[in-house]
């Protein structure tokens, strides 16, 4: 029987031919339970390997170790496209010399397909696979549903590892990445701790700024002009935004509007509109919890995605370019409607784009949500202090005190004015945040970059600067 | 004038509240501020710390202000409330 099982991810690594100055890639289906990159890189530096590109669908706090691989330039270059806060405040305070680059959830594939930023060894973190790599996030104990991120890895890398803690018998059916593409695969002990994988059960909000705001959120949907059968909808995890999804269930389920499908990271708030007959589908990039990777293994309505597929911009289509609604979160909107994923209003990296940019895009209708205020900073500001989706793709703010209406968009305004809906200028919301948490002083900006926020169309968005200690 | 005999305290480290130490102190007023809005409100807050103290007689004390973005009320009620049990009629 054929095998591409070698013994150890040590061997795997020497077996490619990794050498100094080279890209290696990884992906985030499991999230802040990932054990695969900190295991890879640990072996990568042991074995004296210097000055590589990391280049990572998404950074989560579980990958922190990442922080002393740079200081011991191991590691030179970050590719990615979310940080969470552990690593973007060390990133912030200048740890890396070059800039990090940030991509979007369909720029990064889009650029690794194009060759723009070629890819040398892919590890796949996979809870199953056979012996030739025909593999799978649906099945074994580690399951964390789509692979859908790591697609272009896999198929565009000059080689490609996978590392799987679920090794079944030849051939693995109901596969999400081919043997095709596969060099080497290695059995380990585990590839995550499945606590931090998937979230047991994600939640509504109970916090009642939440609710009104979802409340809010539901009703601009329900008065935009399109629900109506055949609609189609993306919505985050965030507590706010699936309250959000519940209020347009009921809204969809008491008018009869049947719906066509459900994008993105998919939760089980989502797979409940699926089942009542919301939609027709749920086309999946990434499963946030348990409830959402069942539905991915047994209904077969329930499909699993690729990024490239999701939301690149240079293939003849992507699943965005068909969105009619968007719900999407924002750390700062700011009055010409640009939005700030990035950075938290201190300048730290806490995040990034994901999919918000190409969503954002891609729908008729883009939305944020957020609260008017939180911890006393307003949500609205002259200009935010990254701008990680612009504001011409961004249609209506909706927060608790009000409901902003991009100038772009007056038909919607005039829509949401005749349902009742508190429409303001989102002036006038900016001035009552700030009547009730006083005017914020400006901050000074650092004169070092240290990441530079490039577009899903490949141009230069923004940068952002080292944080200047006060 | 109210004079702090105790040390007493009150709020939280919650977002978007601030949790407030007040000690008796010799001479003046001696205030040590740690925000996570600093930048943005730092004088906004101490302003508002000093004004409380002063609109309740304290001109003697030592506060330990500990900031997680709470808004201006917020921060007076704080105070007021912490001066309160530190002069001990509450």
């Amino acid at each position: 029987m054929s095998t591409k099982v070698v013994k150890s991810i040590r061997e795997a690594i020497a077996l490619t031919g990794l050498r100094d100055g080279m890209t290696v890639s990884f992906h985030h289906h499991l999230r802040n339970g990932d054990y695969v990159l900190n295991m890879v890189m640990e072996q990568i530096a042991d074995l004296g390997i210097r000055d590589l590109t990391v280049n990572a669908s998404s950074l989560f706090d579980a990958h922190q170790p990442l922080a002393d691989h740079i200081r011991n330039h191991v590691v030179t270059g970050v590719l990615t496209d979310y940080m969470a806060a552990g690593l973007g405040r060390e990133i912030s305070r200048g740890l890396l010399e070059r800039p990090v680059e940030f991509r979007t959830h369909g720029g990064r594939p889009s650029d690794i397909a194009s060759g723009r930023t070629p890819v040398d060894v892919a590890f796949i973190a996979a809870p199953s696979a056979d012996p030739m790599g025909n593999c799978s996030g649906k099945y074994g104990k580690s399951a964390c549903g789509s692979l859908g991120y790591a697609a272009a890895d896999a198929m565009y890398a000059k080689k490609v590892v996978v590392i799987t803690d679920g090794l079944v018998p030849y051939p693995l059916l109901d596969w999400s990445i081919p043997e095709i593409y596969v060099d080497y695969v290695v059995e380990v002990e585990a590839i995550g701790n499945p606590a931090g994988i998937v979230s047991g059960t994600t939640r509504i909000t109970r916090d009642p700024v939440g609710l009104v705001m979802a409340s809010y959120a539901a009703r601009v949907i329900e008065h935009s002009g399109l629900l109506e059968d055949g609609f189609s909808f993306q919505t985050g995890a965030g507590g706010a935004s699936l309250a959000a999804a519940s209020f347009l269930k009921d809204i969809m389920l008491s008018k009869g509007v049947k719906g066509s499908f459900g994008l993105g990271g998919i939760t089980g708030y989502m797979v409940d509109m699926l089942r009542a007959g919301c939609f027709q589908s749920l086309l999946d990039v990434q499963c946030f919890d348990l409830q959402a990777v069942e539905s991915l293994r047994t209904d077969p309505r329930h499909q699993e995605i690729s990024a490239l597929h999701y939301a690149s911009p240079t293939m003849r289509s992507a699943v965005v370019d068909s969105l009619d609604v968007v719900i999407l979160g924002a750390t700062e909107i700011d009055t010409d409607f640009n939005v700030n994923v990035h950075t938290d209003s201190n300048g730290y990296i806490m995040g990034g784009s994901g999919g918000h940019s190409d969503t954002a895009a891609g729908a008729k209708l883009a939305m944020i949500i957020a609260p008017m205020f939180r911890a006393r900073l307003p949500i609205v500001t002259d200009r935010v202090t990254c701008v990680s989706t612009p504001g011409r793709d961004i249609d209506v703010l909706v927060t608790q005190g009000g409901i902003a209406v991009n100038p772009k968009n007056g038909v919607l305004a005039q829509r949401l004015k005749d349902a009742g809906l508190p429409v303001l200028d989102i002036h006038e919301l900016k001035a009552k945040a700030e009547a009730i948490t006083g005017a914020p002083k400006a901050l000074p900006k650092g004169d070092r970059v240290v990441a530079e926020v490039i577009s899903r169309d490949g141009e230069t968005l923004d940068r952002i600067y080292a944080v200047p200690e006060l | 004038m109210a004079e702090i005999v105790r040390l007493a305290s009150a709020g939280t480290l919650e977002s978007s509240d601030v949790y407030v130490e007040i000690e008796p102190w010799d001479e003046g007023i001696e205030l040590q501020l740690e925000s996570v809005v600093k930048g943005q409100f730092g004088g906004a807050i101490e302003s508002a710390v000093r004004a409380t103290l002063a609109e309740c007689g304290v001109e003697r004390a030592r506060l330990t202000v500990s900031d997680r973005g709470a808004l201006e009320c917020v921060i007076r009620a704080r105070v007021e409330t912490a001066v309160l049990r530190g002069r001990g009629e509450s």
